[in-house]
């Protein structure tokens, strides 16, 4: 280390000092800046894929803006765009859909998830990692890969399903009672796991000595659960369901790789993201397409708002208490 | 992700995604001559003449490095069209060997809303930009392209060499020329002739009319169980194309004006209602694993397409039904076509002339147009290729049948559909009423009155 500046010093020529201040100037300055330029990659990252497409579809929700024309085609509508999506006869009924989604696939995963959690967290020990790994499976699959599983699963003539079944065969993606059944079941079997987790990672922070004062008081399983778990999970429940409620409310994948886009019940289980996606890239409307992202967000903003006045306070104070 | 892709394909009259078009007519072509040439049979020669094309070659990269540099331009597309511009590129280098070609190839759904994205931006734009007949509508009116009728190109003078019907295809409202036709599919019937046999039916019954047609599917049904149609949509799609008056589009006329719950409509609503009451469809959806396992059992025994789905049926959807198919002209006297593919320039483009000279080169060279033919079943657009002995081959999966001459017959009839931007949306919406119609038994006037509502809706800009 001290040979090459040695050597250095021993063969430039004496610097003067003017030029040795303002190194050390420029060494100070570099000291300071040197934290932004570590955490810029994540701010310049942010910037151009979130923040700026984030300010940009508000602009471009503004403006009516066929995509395929280029930037100098857009012109100023103003919040013409957003009266345009709400009379749209597609836009409501896109609402209704994913509110149905979001109700007959949300509610039987905390349902579920909530006693299912309990039981692998009384019952299981050694082999808790391996199910509950199990369980989260479906939440990290690939959605190709979902889609080709469930389209032969569930296909009308050849699937294992209607195989089973008896009866004439359900043309589970073709019938739009049963299309809708079909996805809700999808989404609810791929984020059961992820409930699981998070309703498990609540239940392990919970003190063994209120179960065990509770099994003194000859509380059953049951009674364990209902009054010692429950109340205590429901933190958690506001937290998983406030994450579900969004998810949902955005449903787009499970729908849109399980129904092909031209098939009849294609419209009956359109969700508001898969209808985003069509004003966008089948019809060309850029501007629309955005004021309805808009308008999704403000209800989910809105849900989430409700979600937290019916949930949240309690939630909150019971973590404080 | 095939399926994913399979998805997006196929609406009705629209070309399928991945798996466009191949071999109707592929054949093996002949290995070629080795090296050791057997005409001269002499090693020594051989020897001699590939040190002189060796030093030929050399003297050739010499010269092309010396005087003057290479252009590089860039062709946009999505297979299986990449197969036969890239099967392509000997010639075209042969004969511009300054321009070099970079094919950046993209599935069906991604290409194209990666060019849709691209044009928004104005960057990234390629040279050449391959478009399908499903988004023509859609490019052209945006007007990002190159006018080709004025200069300087010079498409007025390509008028007569390709059927009138794809350059309309291929023209905005503003009479602007944006892309030349790479291939076309003429609208067949496709049917099982072994199942037809069985129960005494014959072409006749499935083209003379659509009570016939649907008749025939009765008789087919209860002799073979097989459904003579995957789904009752297609006999929507077909009516909506017949008796079109000139200039008219399928859902549009010439002002603009939503034609949606016209008599034409009304017609072909009855009739694909009366097919499906009469249980001769399927009830699947095209590109899908009913479809295709409809195929191979047997059980659909007739699909109205374009002729490329005979390649298909050849080389995926059903290879053992070999023989037993046959090619039949649309019920009623309809021609139309289904899908095709296009080639356009950005306004944006870096090297237009040289852009403009590789889509001449691949719409209007008769060789690559039947190279295409040979190597993937790519029906040629260009008119003279059309009359080449090659079309009028026997096809050995239609049992020999020389249906290239029906085909180009058809292609010759399609009458000039004006092709509306809002084409796909407006599909989309009749669609789903058809929909509602068969499956909730709503009234026909009723749901055409609900689409025509949502097409003038979204139609207002």
């Amino acid at each position: 280390m001290t040979s090459p500046l040695t050597s250095e010093s021993a063969i430039a020529p004496p610097t003067p000092v003017h030029a040795n201040a303002s190194r050390a100037a420029w060494r100070r300055r570099a000291r300071k800046l040197a934290p932004y330029a570590f955490i810029a990659p994540f701010f310049v990252l942010f910037g151009v894929f979130g923040l700026f497409p984030l300010l940009f579809s508000i602009w471009l929700s503004l403006h009516q803006w066929d995509a395929a024309s280029g930037l100098a085609a857009m012109h100023w509508v103003g919040l013409e765009n957003y009266w345009y999506a709400i009379t749209d006869p597609w836009f409501s009924k896109s609402l209704l859909n994913t509110l149905w989604f979001a109700v007959a696939s949300g509610v039987p995963q905390h349902l579920v998830a909530l006693p299912l959690a309990f039981l692998i967290h009384m019952t299981l020990k050694r082999s808790r990692n391996f199910v509950v790994g199990a369980y989260f499976v479906p939440y990290v699959t690939s959605s190709v890969a979902i889609a080709l599983i469930f389209t032969t699963l569930f296909s009308k003539d050849f699937g294992v399903i209607n195989a089973m079944l008896p009866g004439t065969p359900i043309d589970w993606l073709g019938d739009k009672f049963w299309a809708r059944i079909t996805i809700a079941f999808v989404v609810f079997w791929r984020y059961l796991g992820w409930n699981v987790v998070l309703y498990l990672s609540a239940l392990q922070v919970i003190s063994g000595d209120l179960y065990e004062a509770a099994t003194l008081d000859g509380a059953s399983r049951w009674q364990q659960f209902r009054y010692v778990a429950l109340p205590l999970l429901k933190p958690m429940m506001f937290f998983a369901i406030t994450l579900t409620l969004i998810g949902n409310l955005q449903l787009f994948e499970e729908p849109f790789i399980l129904i092909p886009p031209d098939s009849g019940v294609a419209t009956s289980v359109m969700t508001t993201a898969t209808f985003m996606y069509r004003m966008a890239f089948s019809d060309g409307d850029f501007g629309t397409a955005s004021a309805v992202s808009w308008l999704l967000f403000f209800i989910i903003a809105a849900l989430t708002w409700g979600n937290a006045r019916l949930f949240g306070k309690e939630g909150a104070s019971d973590v404080a208490r | 992700m095939p399926r994913g892709a399979l998805r997006t394909a196929g609406a009705a009259l629209s070309p399928s995604p991945v798996v466009r078009r191949t071999a109707g007519f592929s054949r093996l072509r002949r290995p070629r001559r080795s090296p050791f040439c057997r005409v001269c049979g002499s090693f020594q020669n051989t020897m001699s003449s590939l040190l002189r094309a060796f030093l030929l070659a050399a003297a050739a990269l010499c010269a092309t490095g010396a005087s003057r540099a290479t252009t590089t331009i860039t062709l946009a597309t999505f297979p299986d069209l990449d197969r036969a511009a890239r099967a392509a590129l000997p010639r075209w280098h042969a004969a511009h060997p300054d321009v070099d070609v970079k094919i950046v190839s993209l599935q069906y759904a991604d290409h194209h809303d990666r060019m849709t994205t691209d044009l928004a931006t104005g960057s990234g734009l390629p040279d050449v930009m391959a478009i399908d007949f499903k988004f023509i509508g859609k490019f052209t009116g945006s007007g990002g392209f190159e006018d080709l009728y004025r200069p300087p190109y010079d498409a007025a003078g390509l008028r007569s060499v390709f059927p009138a019907y794809t350059l309309a295809q291929a023209s905005n409202a503003k009479g602007e020329l944006s892309a030349l036709p790479a291939d076309i599919g003429p609208g067949t019937l496709l049917y099982r002739a072994d199942l037809l046999a069985k129960a005494g039916l014959t072409e006749a019954d499935l083209t003379k009319d659509w009570p016939t047609f649907i008749a025939a599917g009765v008789k087919l049904k209860a002799a073979t169980g097989a459904c003579l149609l995957a789904s009752s949509n297609d006999v929507v799609d077909i009516v909506l194309r017949s008796n079109l008056p000139p200039g008219e589009g399928i859902y549009f006329d010439r002002a603009g004006k939503v034609l949606v719950d016209d008599a034409r409509f009304v017609r072909a609503f009855e009739l694909g209602r009366a097919a499906h009451l009469a249980g001769i469809d399927a009830g699947t959806t095209m590109w899908t694993n009913e479809w295709v396992a409809g195929f191979r059992s047997g059980r659909i025994a007739g699909q109205m397409m374009g002729s490329w789905l005979a390649g298909h049926l050849k080389n995926w959807l059903a290879p053992d039904t070999a023989g037993k198919w046959r090619s039949a002209p649309l019920p009623g006297g309809v021609y139309a076509s289904y899908g095709g593919s296009f080639y356009a320039i950005p306004r944006r483009a870096q090297h237009k002339a040289e852009a403009w000279a590789f889509i001449q080169f691949l719409t209007t060279d008769r060789q690559t147009q039947l190279d295409a033919l040979r190597q993937f079943g790519n029906f040629p657009s260009l008119l003279s290729a059309q009359q080449d002995p090659m079309v009028a081959e026997p096809i050995a999966f239609l049992g020999g049948q020389a249906a290239g001459v029906l085909w180009r017959d058809t292609a010759a009839r399609v009458p000039a559909i004006p092709v509306d931007k809002y084409d796909a949306m407006a599909t989309d919406a009749v669609r789903a009423e058809y929909q509602n119609v068969i499956a909730d038994g709503k009234d026909i006037h009723a749901a055409l009155a609900d689409a025509k509502t949502l097409i003038e809706h979204r139609a207002r800009r």
